[in-house]
C-alpha cells in the first residue's frame, strides 16, 4: 500500500463503541478540539481504528480528540483532545 | 429516592441469518432475525463480531441496506481479500447461522423521511449500501421528496442491487447515474472517475436545503466531498462515512 494512501476511517466507525457508554449517539454530536479550536460534528473526526483500541483525532490539526479501549472486563475513555463536546437534546 | 430504570446500554446481541442473496460475485447480503432490534434509521450500521475457537475476537462495522419496515435487517458485505472478517461472511455464513451484532448505531450519517429538502446520494463501490437503505425508506414512506444517487463503481458487473435500482428509478422523483470507473457497458462513452463537470451535469446544485451524503472508501471520499466544497456546496450539508481497505465501515 503506497503511503500516501489515508487509512482513516471517521467519527461514524467508532459509533458502536461509543454507544456502549453514552447513552446518546456521539457521531452528531459537536466537537470542540483542544488542539487548534476547531469544531465539527464528531463524524467527521478521523479514526484510526487499527490502533489497540480507537482513536480519534482532529481532521483540522491531527490533536488525538478521544480514545476508547475496551478490555475483556473494563472500556477505558480518554477524552483528552476535547474542551467539550455538544450533544443535541432533541433525539 | 424514586426509583427509575436505568437505560440499558447498547451491547452484543444474538441473531439469526434468515436468508442470504449473492448480489454480485463478491458482495452479498445477509438477513437477519434480532430478537431485541428496535429497528433503524436509513444510513445506519451495525458493528459485527466474529470470535474463533481460540477466543480471539475481531468485529468490523456493515451498513445496514435495508429500510425498517417491521421485522429484521439486512447487511450488504463487500467481501475484502486477506480481511478477517467479510470472506467468512460472504463465503462461509449461511441460513440458521448465528451471528453476533450491536446496533443500530449511528445519528449523523442518517435520512429520515420528514427530513426537509432534496437528497443527493454519492456512493462508491459498496458505499452505496448506507444510500440503498435511504432509497429504500425513501420508497417505503412514499416521500416525494427528489433524490439522486452518483453510483460509481468499477464496471457494469460491480453494481449491487441492479434490478432494486432500475425500479426505483423508475419513480419519477428519483434519478439514478452509474459511473464507471475501469469498464463501461455497450453504449455509455464516459470511462473515469467523478470529477467536477460530472457533478455539474447529474448532481442538484448547491442549494440551502440540499443535503448531500457521501459514502466511500476514504480517498473516493476525500476526492467528492472537496470536489462538492469547491464547486460551491456548504461543508455542514455534505455528510460523509469512509470504509477503509481493510474491510468496510468497521
Amino acid at each position: 500500500m503506497s503511503a500516501d494512501v489515508p487509512t482513516y476511517l471517521d467519527g461514524n466507525a467508532a459509533a458502536g463503541a461509543l454507544r456502549e457508554v453514552f447513552a446518546v449517539d456521539l457521531t452528531a454530536a459537536i466537537g470542540k478540539c483542544t488542539g487548534c479550536g476547531h469544531s465539527a460534528v464528531f463524524a467527521e473526526a478521523h479514526v484510526y481504528v487499527d490502533a489497540p483500541g480507537m482513536v480519534a483525532r482532529c481532521p483540522g490539526c491531527d490533536n488525538v480528540l478521544l480514545r476508547v479501549v475496551s478490555t475483556p472486563n473494563d472500556t477505558y475513555l480518554d477524552l483528552r483532545g476535547l474542551t467539550y463536546l455538544r450533544i443535541s437534546n432533541t433525539p | 429516592m424514586e426509583r427509575t430504570a436505568l437505560r440499558r446500554r447498547l451491547t452484543w446481541q444474538v441473531g439469526t441469518v434468515t436468508e442470504v442473496r449473492d448480489e454480485t460475485e463478491t458482495a452479498r447480503t445477509i438477513v437477519l432475525d434480532a430478537p431485541d432490534w428496535p429497528g433503524h434509521l436509513a444510513g445506519q450500521h451495525v458493528d459485527v463480531r466474529l470470535t474463533a475457537p481460540d477466543g480471539y475476537r475481531a468485529s468490523r462495522s456493515y451498513s445496514i441496506s435495508s429500510a425498517w419496515t417491521g421485522e429484521g435487517v439486512e447487511l450488504t458485505v463487500e467481501q475484502v481479500p486477506d480481511g478477517e472478517v467479510s470472506p467468512y461472511l460472504v463465503e462461509v455464513l449461511k441460513v440458521g447461522d448465528p451471528l453476533e451484532l450491536r446496533g443500530p448505531v449511528g445519528g449523523w450519517f442518517v435520512w429520515r423521511p420528514e427530513q426537509a429538502g432534496p437528497i443527493q446520494l454519492i456512493g462508491g463501490g459498496s458505499g452505496v449500501v448506507p444510500l440503498m437503505a435511504m432509497l429504500r425508506a425513501h420508497g417505503t414512506a412514499a416521500s416525494t421528496t427528489p433524490v439522486r444517487l452518483l453510483y460509481s463503481v468499477r464496471r457494469p458487473a460491480s453494481v449491487i442491487y441492479v434490478k432494486d435500482l432500475k425500479e426505483l428509478a423508475a419513480s419519477e422523483d428519483v434519478d439514478l447515474t452509474f459511473v464507471y470507473t475501469r469498464e463501461a457497458p455497450a453504449g455509455e462513452p464516459r470511462v473515469g472517475r467523478i470529477d467536477a463537470a460530472l457533478l455539474q451535469a447529474k448532481a442538484f446544485a448547491p442549494a440551502d436545503d440540499l443535503t448531500t451524503y457521501v459514502c466511500g472508501p476514504t480517498p473516493f471520499v476525500e476526492a467528492v466531498a472537496d470536489l462538492l466544497v469547491t464547486g460551491g456546496h456548504d461543508p455542514a450539508r455534505v455528510r460523509t462515512e469512509r470504509f477503509g481497505p481493510t474491510g468496510g465501515p468497521r
